[in-house]
């Protein structure tokens, strides 16, 4: 026994001599370092993350509410009703804006002249009188009555309450002067200027007064957008992956449609864009801007996402459950309806709701399509001009009034809703299917 | 080949083995097996590995078809018909021809999903209490039904590794088959998994026949009634168990089973 013990002990051993003491504290020292890399590393993505979220959060939020301004305006029957029938058809909707100029006029009398109240009217929206009207509605009974209506302010206004625009600057650089200042200060301290909920962001499409604008339209567009994609590229997607994993035989031409399909998922998506103008619209005439051509193109692109994604969720089940089922005397198609794509569906979904997300983001190839249309309503079909959110935050981004800065973050925090939405759906559905098995 | 056929006379060949080549592409794995399968009993099939016991395994019941450079010559008979006939539909040959694999590979469903899955491809059942039959029959043939019949709702990947290789033979008796094919079905198992599924084999004989392919010799001596010794692609010999292990035609078969090599 002491023989064979002798060369163990601790002198003598190559794995405890001072050399390995060494070695040993150098591995430490690595690991060490490389924990702290991938700290580090972690720590610089969450930093951006969470920049990127601040800066958007920050200039988005104001955009949910509006600056906005009491008045009492008398529905005069005389301007809104001039033929007098009585009949809101009739109705002169131009009218309302004078309706509420005329009431600015009696709030502030001092205002007298041309330029005066041109400046009075400076205080509120140009296209103030739209809001009236959809609070008169089709109402013909509010002809003659006085009411309490809350108006938005003009975009200035707007601004300088929201701090974007320096009040204390000198008067030549600001778009309002010191006389509408003061008549503004005046309404704040009688209690009739507050911020009001911007639902108008919501519930309404583009327009060109940051007021008015909304999202409506382009979440509506992209809705259906998607829906085009999703019913296209899905079948199409599962269905190739499906043969080309199942039952294709291994030979030359399968493997050049491999290479093609990853060599397209690498394609510049301006390109598809190109392609659907050329093809969808010139070719076959399908209507421009629409949701159904918008929908194709990002479908196409989406394709070889969701091909490969399906493909390697197929390939992961494992070949013991394909020989068990083709065992029991399942034939090929039914081994794979009943085990096999079962067993790959949350892996298939995950991709394509990832490439969904994709989708939903995409901008190039839906202006190559015309989806940066000016559209002011809502798409009431797959055929309609439509715009799609990623656009709706393009053409945003690119006007010159000062109001549609805000819009152009809040329409990317609505997106990001989006976006954490689909994620979080796909998350679900993967745990729906996962505990079936 | 009279020295293959063995001691037929008064025993029916249930499958049949005539000049069984296998090519995967250009390499022949078999180069010519005859051999019979007699009803209601087990055939071993040793050797050492690499030898194409499982290749030819798998020819009886085309599990082979799904290779694609896989090729099968000569003829393999069911009942004396050619199941290589093109005319013959291979789902229906494999109701007929069942196979338990070497890793337990139950379906991940529940354990009556697992049973009930071959007898509703095949329309053996319609009614929800003729499945509840065929499991509970096919589960006590497999010597599992005690140990499962609480939780017949749970996954059959849930159970140990013993239990999902008898739910694997449940799951193959419960189409009731002619032949059961078993690809070294205890090799990932622990000693008292082994010893019960080979308990169940034994018992499964009296419905069956089994042709099982084995590396563990004793195994093979204790469940078969006829081995068959495979090398290098060929047939080296088949008789009765007894016969090959206490007294062994072939040297290469005496090296075997002493352990010369293996
Ligand atoms: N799918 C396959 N493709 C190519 N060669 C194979 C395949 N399966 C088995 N072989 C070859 O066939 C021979 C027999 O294999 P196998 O039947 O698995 O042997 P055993 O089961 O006796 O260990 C081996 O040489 C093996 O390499
Ligand atoms: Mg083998």
């Amino acid at each position: 026994m002491t023989e064979i013990a002798a060369p163990m002990t601790a002198t003598h051993s190559f794995h405890t001599s001072v050399e390995a003491e060494k070695r040993l504290r150098a591995r430490y020292a690595a690991e060490q370092r490389f924990k702290i890399y991938g700290i580090l590393a972690i720590a610089v993505a969450c930093l951006m993350l969470v920049v990127l979220l601040f800066t958007i959060t920050r200039e988005g939020m104001t955009a949910f509410w509006q600056t906005a301004i009491r008045l009492e305006v008398t529905i005069d029957p005389a301007k809104i009703d001039p033929k007098g029938t009585r009949n809101p058809a009739d109705f002169d909707r131009a009218a309302f804006q004078d309706v509420i100029h005329e009431a600015l006029y009696t709030r502030f009398p001092q205002a007298e002249g041309r330029i005066a109240r041109k400046e009075l009217r400076g205080l509120i929206s140009p296209v103030a009188g739209v809001f009236l009207a959809k609070e008169v509605g089709d109402d013909a009974a509010m002809l003659g009555r006085t009411i309490q209506v809350w108006i938005p302010a003009s975009d200035a206004i707007n601004q300088i309450e929201k701090g974007r625009i320096d009040r204390n600057e000198e008067e030549a650089n600001r778009p309002i002067n010191d006389r509408q200042l003061a008549w503004f200060d005046q309404l704040k301290k009688d209690g009739d200027s507050g911020p009001i909920f911007n639902s108008t962001f919501f519930t309404s499409s583009d327009s060109n007064y940051p007021e008015l604008a909304g999202l409506f339209g382009a979440v509506v567009g992209s809705v259906l957008t998607l829906i085009v994609t999703l019913s296209l590229a899905l079948p199409i997607g599962i269905a190739t992956a499906v043969y080309l994993e199942e039952f294709a035989p291994k030979n030359r031409l399968t493997d050049l449609i491999e290479v093609n399909i990853n060599n397209l998922a690498a394609v510049p998506s301006i390109v598809f864009g190109l392609l659907g103008l050329a093809v969808f619209l010139q070719f076959f005439g399908l209507p421009r801007s629409s949701p159904l051509v918008g929908g194709m193109v990002i479908a196409l692109m989406s394709l070889p996402t969701i091909i490969i994604s399906a493909r390697a969720a197929l390939k992961a089940v494992p070949p013991s459950i394909r020989e068990a089922a083709l065992g029991m005397g399942a034939s090929r198609l039914q081994t794979v309806a009943h085990h096999v794509l079962p067993l790959a569906m949350p892996g298939i979904l995950t991709g394509t709701i990832i490439a969904m997300a994709h989708a939903l983001g995409e901008t190039a190839p839906l202006l190559m399509v015309g989806m940066n249309a000016f559209v002011t309503s809502a798409p009431s079909g797959f055929l309609d001009s439509a715009s799609v959110l990623p656009v709706q935050v393009y053409i945003w981004a690119d006007a010159p009034e000062r109001g549609f800065v805000e819009l152009t973050s809040a329409a990317i925090m609505v997106l990001l809703v989006f976006l954490v939405a689909m994620n979080g759906t796909a998350i679900w559905l993967r745990k729906k299917f996962e505990r079936r098995w | 080949m009279t020295k293959t056929s063995g001691e037929a006379g008064t025993k029916r060949a249930k499958m049949a083995g005539r000049g069984v080549k296998v090519f995967y592409g250009e390499k022949r794995a078999l180069h010519g097996i005859d051999v019979d399968i007699y009803q209601n009993e087990v055939l071993a099939l040793i050797g050492p590995s690499g030898c194409g016991k499982s290749t030819f395994l798998r020819t009886l019941n085309r599990m082979n078809d799904t290779i694609d450079i896989c090729r099968v010559e000569g003829k393999i008979t069911l009942d004396g018909q050619d199941i290589y006939d093109p005319k013959l539909d291979v789902v229906q040959l494999r109701a007929r021809v069942g196979m338990v694999f070497q890793k337990p590979n139950p379906f991940p469903k529940s354990i009556y999903d697992n049973i009930v899955y071959g007898p509703k491809l095949h329309g053996l059942a319609t009614r929800k209490d003729e499945f509840d039959a065929i499991v509970e029959q096919s589960l006590k043939r497999a010597g599992l039904w005690t140990e499962v019949k609480d939780r017949l709702n749970e996954p059959g990947t849930g159970l140990s590794g013993g239990q999902q290789q008898r739910l694997c033979i449940a799951r193959a008796v419960a189409v009731s088959p002619e032949v059961i094919l078993m690809d070294e079905p205890c090799s990932a198992l622990d000693p008292i998994a082994t010893a019960h599924i080979e308990e169940l084999i034994d018992e499964l004989r009296a419905n069956f026949t089994i042709v099982i392919v084995t590396h563990n010799m004793q195994q093979a001596a204790r469940v078969s009634q006829r081995t068959a010794f495979f090398h290098l692609g060929d047939l080296v010999e088949v008789g009765a168990t007894e016969e090959i292990f206490t007294n062994p035609r072939d040297e290469r078969t005496q090296g075997y089973i002493t352990g010369r090599y293996g």
